[in-house]
């Protein structure tokens, strides 16, 4: 009975759902967008590799006596110290070049990671075809490579990479290994990449025996904590700082940089969904508002069915359920469009789509709820109509 | 919709159908009160026919109400079926018209928008019955009433006289064992509304149906077997349409 009345005015109905219909809509938007920043996020952070810590000296740091000075740079030396001195850690030293890479006809700039034969596992790399260093390439600085997915494409596009001679600079090495794509990270394409043995990126072209970053993961990650102390400690007695002296290194734990990113979106995403939210409340005062006006404009109607034998309870219960039912089919509408219209733009910003079923159960229900809510007044207004007064209405 | 076929009243007596006794009813307060019934003492028996008449303000429309369990009265007993109204509550007197009551009213009141079928099954929805009965008995109504073949069509799709029917099929379709018309020939012209009181004659001979009938035109009031006649909240006169409309025709 009360379908039949929503079917009775479409047009009506359409417009009086609508202020739900862009609430649960927008609701729905918001936080499947949110949940998609966060798994963007969460995505990027593990692809950079899980367990991990990264070490890098500090860029610039005030001394005790206040003058600023420069911290040393990391070198292998430290590299092995931390090897040999912490237990169950993976250790990969490295360093970067910025430098022309070229096969054939094809060539352009491009960047070289030298690192040892640890830095697939630590980085979360894995090969798709070829091998990685062996220990002895590593120890004497071979001129071998490992190429990333975004690095074949560009400079090989059909041809076989492995066993080929690339061009680096001024050298030249030969591909032993391309490794499976891990596509971007914080907007950085993470294949576009080259890696070669340290000594022969420190040889050729960096000439220092500096690390730019040791990066370490932890192979029981209850422990990292107790890692990152050890560590700290080590650093501090290599690089001799006085009790009263700051750290003049950064030790960043890839775990808490996602967590604090986490936190940043889910406070974004519970922003936004709360500012959707009242756009659901204006729209449950619309649907308030065009009941009581339906129950004017039907108060004749209202006369004869109290005539024929309605209770003022059935009158009561109709206006309800009708109230609930044009929120409940927009929440239903909302959904759709929130829905699909996240899913166009996941697709057009490049973010993973991940469907909330809990959000969706959620704003059904709770569109369904402001119509009971907003329909109670209407409602009300309909029962306690006089069936005389009500009959008389014009 | 709730079902309640298992409270129905207690005692429904055979006859008569209508007993009021010294009933009044008053409306409002201090100044604007309004003394609508003074006194009236009507009997009405299973199988009569009724006109009721008298100018606007007389009472006659307070006391349909009444009648018709819309309303109760300040003072006095009246006893549907053997029933003290009086003591009803809201819920009890909302029973007794889906059970025992149709209205027909001048302007129709068809729900708008809804066809022909799904007007006349309405009263049966609050009665509770199952969606297979409810189309049965409601296409038998329209059948009896002559608008089989309108089932479909909704009240902007039907004339003036059809209205009426659908709205007096409506009113026939729990099997009342009162009928009240409210002026149900104020808004025809003189052929449709000969119509209609032909069908109501009919209903009332065939079926041994009560009929209770606002008029304010002589004509339709001669369709009945009685008259009554109020003036100033009270009953001036009572008896068949050819010594009261002969005697005053001109109430007016």
């Amino acid at each position: 009975m009360a379908m039949s009345a929503i079917a009775r005015n479409k047009v009506r109905s359409l417009l009086t759902s609508l202020g739900i219909i862009i609430g649960v809509g927008s609701v729905i938007a918001m936080i499947h967008l949110g949940q998609a920043a966060s798994q963007s996020v969460t995505d990027s952070i593990t692809s950079l590799g899980s367990n991990l810590l990264m070490v890098r000296p500090e860029r610039s740091k005030r001394g005790l006596d206040g003058r600023r000075k420069w911290p040393e740079d990391l070198d292998m030396d430290d590299v092995q110290a931390i090897r040999s001195g912490i237990k169950g850690i993976t250790v990969a030293g490295t360093n970067a070049v910025s430098t022309n890479i070229g096969y054939g006809t094809a060539s352009r700039a491009g960047e070289v990671t030298g690192s040892n034969e640890d830095f697939l596992s630590v980085g979360g790399w894995k090969l798709a075809t070829g091998r990685n260093f062996s220990s002895a390439e590593v120890n004497r600085g071979a001129l071998v490579c490992i190429l990333g997915q975004t690095v074949v494409k560009d400079l090989y596009v059909d041809r076989e990479p492995l066993g080929s001679t690339m061009r680096m600079g001024r050298t030249s090495c030969q591909v032993i290994g391309v490794l499976e794509s891990k596509g971007e990270s914080f907007g950085r394409d993470q294949d576009d990449t080259v890696i070669m043995p340290f000594k022969a990126v420190q040889r050729r072209f960096i000439g220092r025996d500096s690390v730019s970053i040791i990066m370490i993961t932890v192979d029981d990650e209850a422990k990292t904590d107790s890692v990152k102390r050890s560590l700290k400690l080590l650093l501090r007695t290599r690089r001799g700082l006085a009790d009263r002296e700051e750290d003049d290194f950064v030790i960043n734990d890839m775990k808490e940089v996602a967590n604090a990113l986490k936190q940043v979106t889910f406070a974004l995403t519970a922003l936004l969904g709360a500012i959707a939210a009242i756009s659901l409340l204006v729209g449950g005062i619309g649907i308030m508002n065009i009941m009581l006006v339906s129950v004017t404009e039907r108060t004749r109607e209202i006369g004869v069915r109290l005539a024929i034998g309605a209770t003022a309870k059935d009158v009561q219960w109709q206006f309800l359920i009708e109230a609930s039912m044009l929120s409940a089919l927009g929440g239903v509408i909302g959904i759709t469009l929130g829905v699909g219209g996240t899913r166009l733009a996941t697709h057009f910003l490049e973010l993973p789509f991940v469907l909330s079923p809990e959000a969706i159960f959620a704003s059904f229900g709770f569109s369904a709820l402001i119509g009971v809510v907003f329909g109670f007044v209407p409602a009300r207004k309909a029962a306690q109509l006089n069936p005389i007064e009500a009959l008389r209405h014009e | 919709m709730s079902t309640d076929h298992t409270k129905a009243p207690r005692k429904v007596q055979a006859s008569p159908i209508i007993r009021m006794e010294g009933i009044h009813k008053v409306y409002g307060e201090g100044n604007t009160r309004v003394h609508a019934l003074r006194g009236v003492d009507i009997v009405v028996n299973q199988g009569e026919f009724v006109a009721v008449m008298g100018p606007s303000g007389s009472g006659k429309s307070t006391c349909m109400n009444i009648v018709g369990c819309l309303d109760v009265p300040s003072k006095g007993s009246y006893q549907f079926s053997g029933v003290e109204v009086g003591e009803l509550s809201h819920e009890e007197l909302a029973m007794l018209r889906r059970h025992y009551l149709g209205f027909v009213f001048q302007s129709f009141n068809l729900i708008a928008r809804t066809d022909a079928l799904g007007n006349v099954e309405l009263p049966l929805i609050y009665k509770g019955v199952s969606a297979r009965d409810r189309k049965r008995l409601a296409l038998q109504s329209l059948k009896d009433v002559g608008l089989l073949e309108r089932a479909d069509h909704t009240p902007a799709q039907l004339s003036g006289g059809q209205q009426q029917r659908v709205a007096i099929a409506r009113a026939l379709v729990t099997s009342p064992r009162l009928l009240l018309a409210d002026e149900p020939t104020g808004n025809l012209d003189t052929t449709t509304s000969e119509e209609i009181m032909r069908l109501m004659r009919e209903l009332n001979q065939e079926r041994n149906l009560t009929i209770m009938m606002v008029t304010h035109e002589p004509e339709t009031a001669s369709h009945a077997d009685r008259v009554l006649i109020f003036v100033d909240g009270e009953l001036v006169q009572d008896g068949p349409p050819s010594e009261v409309l002969a005697t005053d025709g001109g109430y007016r």
